[in-house]
């Protein structure tokens, strides 16, 4: 996973509560079975009309938001289904932070593992991002000092876990380090397990 | 030793290892895969070459890109699904792992043969690549969706790090009226907490009405959990789930039964154990529910109208009910009941049991659909095909007008053959009523299989209460030319 410290750009304004991740990345696309180079299908249906046009409608379609590196959503943004090529979408489009009130928490676990930042912030502070996305004012997500840095200097809070953000800021292979770290207590963890309930162990799968 | 929820039993229970911020290192018992989730997870492993941690803990299952209609030769007609799915039944070539193939009689959706299996036991923690995971709480197993770099996480080291939740209490008491079943319930509950309000909360659903329910309905029940934002659902095991489970294929036999019968007999939550949050819901006042918009906590009861944008005191409200509105191509202030619909799909990992069948079968026996309907029928398993035609409940369906499919996820995620085309209007038993969900531009109403059976017959969205009440076929409803 790429290293995720900081992300300057003017965001783009998602307002609509409840955008899922159907939207985000529509089912159809579903059969493709890579998870490179999927930012085209990023909010297809938004994005693009019928003959496959992009729509002037589209916040993402204009400038300067094409370019922009962080979305300012609303309410429980990426509820619905765990596919997790929602933000690999996202973050072949570009993005790497999401700012909103809520997410889906499916979601916001898989952004955690795809080097995308979601910042829960609250009510009146999206608001207020949802104006400066809108003025096209340039926003910081910085992760070291953990706060957003607004274009007048004002900052709102990162609240996210220590962990969560060490394995953003470092680029960690949240694999890697469980193998490294965990496999002991796994280990210790089934002896016991399959000691008190050794039909968890009897009636496992086969492969045939 | 303090009183303890389901959730804290089944979170202690698989306690690896725990961290200073309260996060927990979760022990993973089983895991289900399917086409959609674990391609990558699987490409992953290949890549860094880790080895599978626990092979007999996985089982593999197509389902999403099934096509119902079984192409006769095998071959899946559409060439990305065909690759897809001849993917999944590769990997499990190549990683040694248990995998049902289109044609094996145990196939069907992920959460309706985990159970069929006994894959699904109380007391266990399982996941899955897919959010509707929470079906499998119905049997007292802390089970939840995943995205597929935690499918391949679980595939390398039996285990996920993970933030515990909040207890959250939902207490249903009395009997359902005529009419009325899981599916509205489910709806109504998810009315009540909303598409966000239950983010960061372990659901626990009690009370008498709950432990009343079969499996089947308490496996609809917990499906829809993830849509009032909570990854748990749990229903606390029960002789009714024991009876469920006793004997399956993956279920325990002889003195390990008795032994695991004791222990999840440990598992309901404590009398003084203390939730964070409680709702009580009265089930006799209860009546069928139907979602109008693109959100399903968007719902009222049959008898409803639906919300006017123009009354509402809050300006985001009024331009959420705004926008879904005009997606669903629907009038403010509207009657729900009568409107008219095009498609009626039957099935899915919500409604797609033996018991969803027999339901939306009461309503169709000796009764035909209407003429402007096309209607689908798609059982959620192999095994609940059998079953359902063993009792005849084929015959029901074709007769009345149905397409009886063979099982798959079907018209519930546009992304096989059933689709919808923009702008059809479809009464479906599944669980999202999303924007394009069903196909792009397509409008959704949820309900239960009844109503859907109902919305069949007449065309439009009717209270299945008026079919029930014995009237001869297309007489239920004022509107029925």
């Amino acid at each position: 996973m790429e290293k995720l410290t900081q992300v300057t750009s003017i965001p783009a304004s998602l307002p609509d509560a409840n955008i899922d991740t159907d939207i985000i990345f529509p089912a159809r696309f579903l059969l493709i079975t890579e998870k490179r180079g999927l930012g085209r299908y990023a909010f297809y249906e938004k994005r693009f009309d019928a003959d496959g046009a992009a729509r002037d409608d589209f916040v993402l379609n204009r400038e300067p938001w094409n370019k922009s590196s962080i979305l300012i959503t609303g309410d429980n943004f990426g509820c619905g289904s765990s596919r997790e090529q929602a933000p690999w979408a996202l973050y072949d489009l570009g993005i790497r932070c999401v700012v909103s009130t809520s997410f889906g928490e499916i979601f916001e676990a898989n952004c955690l593992n795809n080097g995308i930042l979601p910042v829960m912030v609250k009510q009146v502070e999206l608001a207020a991002l949802h104006e400066d996305a809108g003025c096209a004012r340039e926003l910081t997500a910085d992760l070291v000092a953990r706060a957003l840095v607004r274009h007048d200097g004002t900052r709102i809070p990162i609240g996210l876990p220590e962990w969560q953000s060490q394995a953003l800021l470092n680029g960690w292979d949240e694999i890697d380090r469980a193998l490294k770290e965990d496999c002991e207590h796994t280990e210790r963890f089934e002896i016991f397990q399959r000691e008190t309930m050794s039909w968890l162990y009897d009636n496992e799968t086969r492969h045939t | 030793m303090n009183a303890q929820t389901l959730y804290d039993k089944l979170w202690k229970s698989h306690l690896v290892r725990e961290y200073a911020d309260g996060a927990g290192l979760l022990y993973i018992d089983r895991q289900l895969l399917h086409e959609v989730s674990s391609p990558q997870a699987f490409a992953g492993m290949r890549s860094s070459g880790r080895e599978i941690r626990r092979p007999n803990s996985h089982l593999l299952v197509a389902d999403h890109a099934i096509p119902t209609r079984r192409p006769s030769d095998g071959r899946i007609p559409n060439e990305q699904a065909r690759a897809q799915v001849q993917l999944l039944a590769d990997n499990a070539i190549e990683f040694e792992l248990a995998h049902f193939g289109m044609s094996d009689a145990r196939h069907g959706i992920v959460h309706v043969i985990g159970p069929e299996q006994g894959f699904t036991q109380p007391g266990i923690t399982l996941v899955c690549g897919d959010s509707h995971t929470t079906t499998h709480g119905a049997f007292g197993a802390l089970a939840f969706g995943i995205g597929a770099s935690e499918c391949e996480r679980v595939l390398a080291t039996q285990t996920l790090r993970q933030t515990r939740a909040r207890n959250l209490r939902v207490c249903v008491e009395g009997a359902f009226t005529s009419g009325v079943f899981a599916k509205d319930l489910a709806l109504a509950i998810v009315g009540t907490i909303g598409a966000s309000g239950g983010q960061g909360y372990a659901i626990e659903y009690c009370g008498e009405t709950v432990r009343q329910l079969s499996m089947e309905a308490r496996m609809t029940l917990c499906n829809m959990t993830i849509e009032a934002g909570s990854r748990v659902g749990l229903i606390a095991p029960d002789d009714t789930t024991f009876a469920y489970i006793e004997g399956r294929p993956n279920t325990p036999h002889g003195a390990a039964w008795e032994r695991a019968l004791d222990y999840w007999r440990s598992l309901p939550t404590d009398a003084t154990a203390r939730y964070e949050q409680e709702i009580y819901i009265s089930a006799e006042l209860l009546e069928p529910q139907v979602t109008w918009g693109t959100s399903p906590d968007q719902v009222v009861p049959i008898t409803g109208y639906l919300p006017d944008p123009s009354l509402q005191e809050c300006e985001m409200a009024s331009k959420k009910i705004a926008r879904a509105l005009a997606y669903m191509g629907l009038e403010p202030a509207a009657a729900v009941e009568g409107i008219a619909i095009d498609q009626v799909f039957i099935g899915s990992c919500t409604n797609g049991r033996i018991e969803d069948l027999r339901a939306a079968a009461a309503v169709l026996r000796g009764r035909h659909i209407a003429d402007s309907v096309q209607a689908l029928v798609v059982p959620g398993s192999a095994q609940v095909k059998r079953n359902a035609e063993s009792e005849g409940l084929d015959r029901v369906f074709i007769e009345a007008g149905f397409e009886w499919r063979h099982a798959g996820c079907s018209l519930c995620v546009a992304m096989n053959d059933d689709r919808l085309a923009p702008g059809k209007r479809c009464a479906s038993t599944s669980n999202r009523n999303f924007e394009g969900r069903q196909g792009a531009g397509a409008r959704t109403h949820l309900m239960s299989p009844a109503m859907a059976a109902a919305a069949a017959v007449t065309g439009r969205i009717t209270d299945v209460r008026t079919l029930l009440q014995g009237r001869p076929a297309g007489q239920g409803a004022p509107w029925k030319s």
